[in-house]
């Protein structure tokens, strides 16, 4: 069997998962899910904070299976492909903050760079902002990478410790199926579901659950990450996972395009702002929390999958911070950033730079 | 002699970094230790773009050793 994981690590293996995983993303979309936001990793963190109640914004509460799908889906090719390995005890709080101060500037964006492709294939220029955003971020990452920065090593674990996430994951898959959305309702038990806005559109759930499920296993073979893309370029000069990230733009811009859903243009495009300097700052704090916690929100899911405790810290982060970035007035709307955006950008840009300089020249 | 360079626990982008950074420093014969899928396959990419001939054994404790030899 690893000579069928070779194949997706190979060059054209990632342009077959890119072109893959931009058509899953156009299908989704088609089957319900919102404008551009066939899967976006950070936003649907962030619903998943609504539906739990960790947040209570009406507009953005789903749980979102898509997530179930993609660590389950990267569990089960880790457990064929004998991948599975718990992992962790790299700076795990560190990992918890970054993936906070992540979906608080990727929430002033409004996506992350899973969405950023997304964006920029449906034809909203103001994902423009957000990629060279993302660009100009990581690349301050590998500045600090250049300094030595480490988390540190991670150590083996008990094989049970890296199952939790994946249980997690089950549990929540469970939890949706006890209490589906119920037409007209905005709580069916113990979870919330919103009635209109993002939140409410969304794909069948088994599509949902199954597209995660194809996303996770073919991302967990090619490694495929957004953030590596844009860093492996600025770093080695490597354009292994910039092929994916390229093919994923392609195919999800050729099915927009012939299907009529490509839109160019500023105003009005699906939830999103025109304001451009905030578009550009939020993905800038996200880009270098990505970067020093060694993966897209998308890659980490993937890594909780394979048995890594330091990824799903970082995803617990992730839904945190949502939340947070939510109950703080910082996330923002199509009508523009939230009352708190803009601290949410620079104060989070601060942390991230402070967590680099403190981890430089250390572990490795 | 072959240097020896031990990224266990380090994931991406280290291992690559630091094989790079002593390939950089004029190495011509490298061992690399590696103990996950990913970055042997990032290495073994990197050190054969460097013109490095490249093979893998695998060790116990899922450890690969990466011998780069130019």
């Amino acid at each position: 069997m690893k000579s069928i994981g070779n194949f997706f690590a190979s060059t054209t293996g990632i342009i077959v998962v890119g072109l893959l995983l931009g058509c899953i993303a156009v299908f989704l979309q088609l089957s319900g899910n919102p404008g551009n936001m066939g899967v976006c990793v950070v936003c649907f963190n962030r619903d998943i904070a609504g539906g739990l109640g960790l947040h209570r914004a009406a507009v953005v509460q789903y749980l979102r299976p898509e997530i179930m799908g993609m660590v389950l889906g990267a569990l089960a090719a880790a457990l064929c492909f004998g991948e599975f390995k718990a992992r962790g005890g790299s700076s795990p709080i560190t990992r918890f903050v970054l993936g906070v101060v992540a979906a608080m500037g990727a929430l002033v964006f409004l996506g992350c760079p899973w969405r950023v492709i997304l964006r920029l294939a449906g034809g909203d220029g103001n994902a423009l902002f957000g990629f060279a955003g993302l660009v100009v971020g990581i690349g301050v990452g590998t500045l600090f990478f250049r300094r030595g920065f480490s988390l540190g090593r991670s150590t083996a674990q008990a094989k049970a410790s890296g199952w939790v996430m994946p249980l997690i994951m089950l549990g929540l898959v469970a939890l949706y199926l006890l209490y589906p959305p119920v037409a007209g309702q905005e709580q069916s038990g113990v979870l919330f579901y919103s009635l209109k806005g993002p939140g409410a559109a969304h794909a069948p759930f088994l599509l949902s659950l199954g597209g995660g499920l194809l996303v996770g296993f073919l991302a967990q073979r090619s490694r495929f990450c957004t953030m590596g893309a844009v860093r492996d370029v600025l770093l080695f000069r490597q354009w292994h996972l910039a092929l994916g990230f390229a093919a994923m733009l392609a195919s999800a811009f050729a099915l927009n395009f012939f299907l009529g859903n490509f839109h160019a243009g500023f105003e009005a495009q699906p939830i999103a702002h025109t304001q451009s300097l905030w578009n550009f700052m939020g993905m800038v704090t996200a880009g270098l929390a990505f970067a020093l916690a060694g993966g897209c929100p998308g890659r980490q899911l993937f890594m909780a999958g394979e048995g890594d405790n330091d990824a799903a810290v970082f995803v617990l982060g992730l839904i945190v911070g949502a939340a947070l970035a939510h109950n703080f007035g910082m996330a923002s709307s199509g009508a523009g950033i939230g009352a708190h955006g803009d601290v949410a950008a620079l104060g989070g840009l601060v942390i991230c730079l402070i967590i680099g300089f403190c981890n430089c020249k250390r572990g490795a | 002699m072959s240097q020896v360079i031990d990224t266990c626990g380090l994931s991406c982008p280290q291992p690559v970094l630091m094989f790079l950074t002593a390939a950089k420093a004029g190495g011509t014969d490298f061992e690399i230790l590696v103990d996950n899928d990913a970055s042997r396959e990032n290495v073994s990419r990197a050190a054969a773009n460097n013109g490095f001939a490249v093979e893998t054994e695998d060790k116990e404790q899922g450890i690969t050793l990466i011998r780069a030899k130019k």
